[in-house]
């Protein structure tokens, strides 16, 4: 069934929209990110504008996140404090992020700029993620059936001012490392369109110590804001969000998160980790080629209008 | 005295009057619902004449044209820079249509001489020239060449020879598709007479392409209060997540 969108101008395939939608909610629900760095990929991939695939992804993140969301804090899974914190920095950082962005849109090599950040970031926490559990999973085969637990890692994390008790996840920090790791994902939404959740996994993970069962209902909480931050931003700013787009997104996305966050509980952590690690690594593989491969096509073609 | 002297230059002025073009379009408004996915028009026409035919020139041919509304574009090449592939030069162009469809009778080079071409601005290489083009890059042809390729590609731009057909030199019919990708505005139909590669008559109507419905309801909330507008999709968004949760939830009791 063909659909003509009213703002992105085209005419696509809305089963096609559908099936987008789930398969970006069943991995949000699944590892806790949003599925930004997928969505937007995707809806350029299948023709729609850049600039309407930018807005009408963020709307779709946020419905996901919903659905995600609240899954989550009937299980418990939700550090509202530590949320809070985040996205006091994360608000900072976004604002600091468009203001770049616009920066770089008048210096002309956004584009570029955006995809390395993709190929950088993705594929340094891909990397990352995918060696930490790769050696968990070796040491708890190794040990036996549990491996050791250790309750306290004091790192340089546990040795600043303003101390706070994380309750749910089992922390007592100072608010300053999660509330600069807010605003280092908020400014790097901003920049690349994203939530920022395969960021903030890790960094809630390794960085914070936080435990696992908290981590994405968490990040999902996050998300939820920074996202409806960004779609309002691109409606009003740009006119770019193309609510007939969103809503088939949307349908096929919360279905897809209830069922990805079912799918989750069901997988241990380690593999949880791996999958994730494996996804990101593939993203950000898919995008190097496209910068280190010889185009089919050296020419685009774009519209000096209503570009962000 | 005033009215013999209106015959006197009626009569005189040569190629004026002698073929006519009378035209019709099946219609001439286009309204994009939801479920839009492309049309087609039938452009129809005959040819009046005060005159019989002229006897031993060339036959009548019928040029038809099809231009979507215009806007500024800018055309990027990549080019390797330090091992990647980066947008390295442009070329900006004031205005290309969005769509444009060439229909003729026969081959373009044999029906019509490049003089006319260049006058009414008939072939795509010579709509597009006439838009203007910043000299930024000394090979902006190879640019233009590319947007004609890649509009090629997304069937925005089409020529369609031979497609027209003409009876008897007086009875013409053409049938242009409208793609499902389709540009509100408006569309101008241009029809063209061509007699030995000279143009002998043209005439020039209208298409109008609107949004329609729930489309243009969307479109106007969207620009006349866009705030209101991303309240009601994040809205959209929080109850979408909220009642698929719910609704899981009921499933599993």
């Amino acid at each position: 069934m063909q659909l003509y969108l009213p703002i992105a101008e085209v005419s696509v395939n809305a089963f096609l929209l559908l099936g987008m939608g789930g398969i970006v909610g069943v991995l949000s629900g699944m590892f806790g990110v949003g599925g930004g760095f997928l969505i937007t990929p995707l809806l350029f991939f299948i023709g729609i504008p850049p600039a309407v695939a930018v807005a009408t992804g963020a709307n779709l993140v946020v419905a996901s996140s919903v659905s995600g969301v609240l899954a989550q804090v009937r299980r418990r899974g939700v550090d509202f404090a530590m949320g809070g914190v985040m996205l006091v920095g994360g608000i900072i950082g976004s604002a600091l992020g468009v203001w770049v962005f616009s920066l770089l849109t008048r210096l002309g090599q956004i584009d570029l700029f955006v995809q390395l950040s993709y190929v950088l970031f993705l594929g340094a926490v891909g990397l990352i993620m995918f060696q930490e559990s790769l050696r968990a999973m070796i040491s708890a085969r190794q040990v036996g059936a549990s491996p050791v637990k250790r309750a306290h890692v004091h790192t340089w994390v546990h040795r600043m001012p303003f101390k706070m008790k994380f309750r749910a996840s089992g922390l007592y920090i100072s608010v300053l490392p999660p509330a600069v790791i807010g605003a280092a994902v908020g400014f790097l939404s901003a920049i690349m369109g994203v939530g920022g959740g395969f960021i903030m996994v890790p960094a809630m993970i390794y960085l914070l110590g936080m435990q696992t069962k908290v981590v994405i209902g968490t990040s999902l909480f996050q998300i939820i804001f920074v996202t409806a931050f960004t779609t309002v931003a691109h409606a009003v700013t740009s006119q770019t969000l193309d609510v007939m787009l969103a809503l088939l997104l949307i349908l096929g996305g919360v279905v897809g998160a209830q069922i990805g966050s079912r799918l989750g509980v069901r997988l241990r952590a380690e593999q949880l980790r791996i999958l994730l690690a494996l996804l990101v690594l593939t993203v950000a593989g898919k995008i190097a080629l496209d910068l280190l491969l010889t185009p089919s096509e050296p020419y685009s073609v774009a519209f000096t209008g209503a570009q962000p | 005295m005033i009215r013999g002297v209106l015959i006197w230059l009626f009569l005189a002025l040569p190629g004026m009057a002698q073929e006519q073009i009378v035209s019709g379009l099946s219609q001439n408004r286009v309204a994009i619902t939801a479920n839009f996915d492309g049309s087609e028009i039938l452009i129809y026409g005959a040819v009046r004449r005060d005159a019989p035919l002229p006897v031993g020139g060339g036959l009548l041919q019928v040029i038809i044209t099809v231009e979507g509304p215009a806007a500024p574009l800018v055309i990027r090449r990549k080019e390797r820079v330090a091992g990647i592939w980066i947008n390295n030069a442009s070329v900006k162009i004031d205005a290309a249509p969005s769509f444009y469809v060439v229909a003729t009778t026969g081959a373009v080079a044999d029906i019509l001489s490049d003089t006319e071409n260049l006058r009414h601005k008939i072939t795509l290489d010579r709509v597009i020239r006439a838009v203007g083009i910043s000299d930024e890059a000394a090979d902006a042809p190879d640019f233009v060449t590319a947007l004609g390729r890649i509009r090629e590609a997304e069937e925005r731009y089409r020529i369609d020879e031979s497609s027209i057909q003409l009876t008897a030199e007086t009875l013409f019919r053409a049938d242009v598709v409208l793609p499902a990708n389709l540009t509100e505005g408006d569309y101008q139909v241009r029809i063209f007479l061509t007699r030995d590669g000279r143009v002998v008559d043209h005439q020039e109507r209208l298409i109008r392409v609107n949004k329609a419905g729930l489309e243009r309801f969307l479109f106007n909330l969207a620009h006349d209060m866009p705030l209101i507008y991303g309240m009601l999709a994040l809205a959209l968004a929080v109850l979408a997540g909220w009642g698929a949760s719910a609704a899981f939830r009921l499933i599993r009791t």
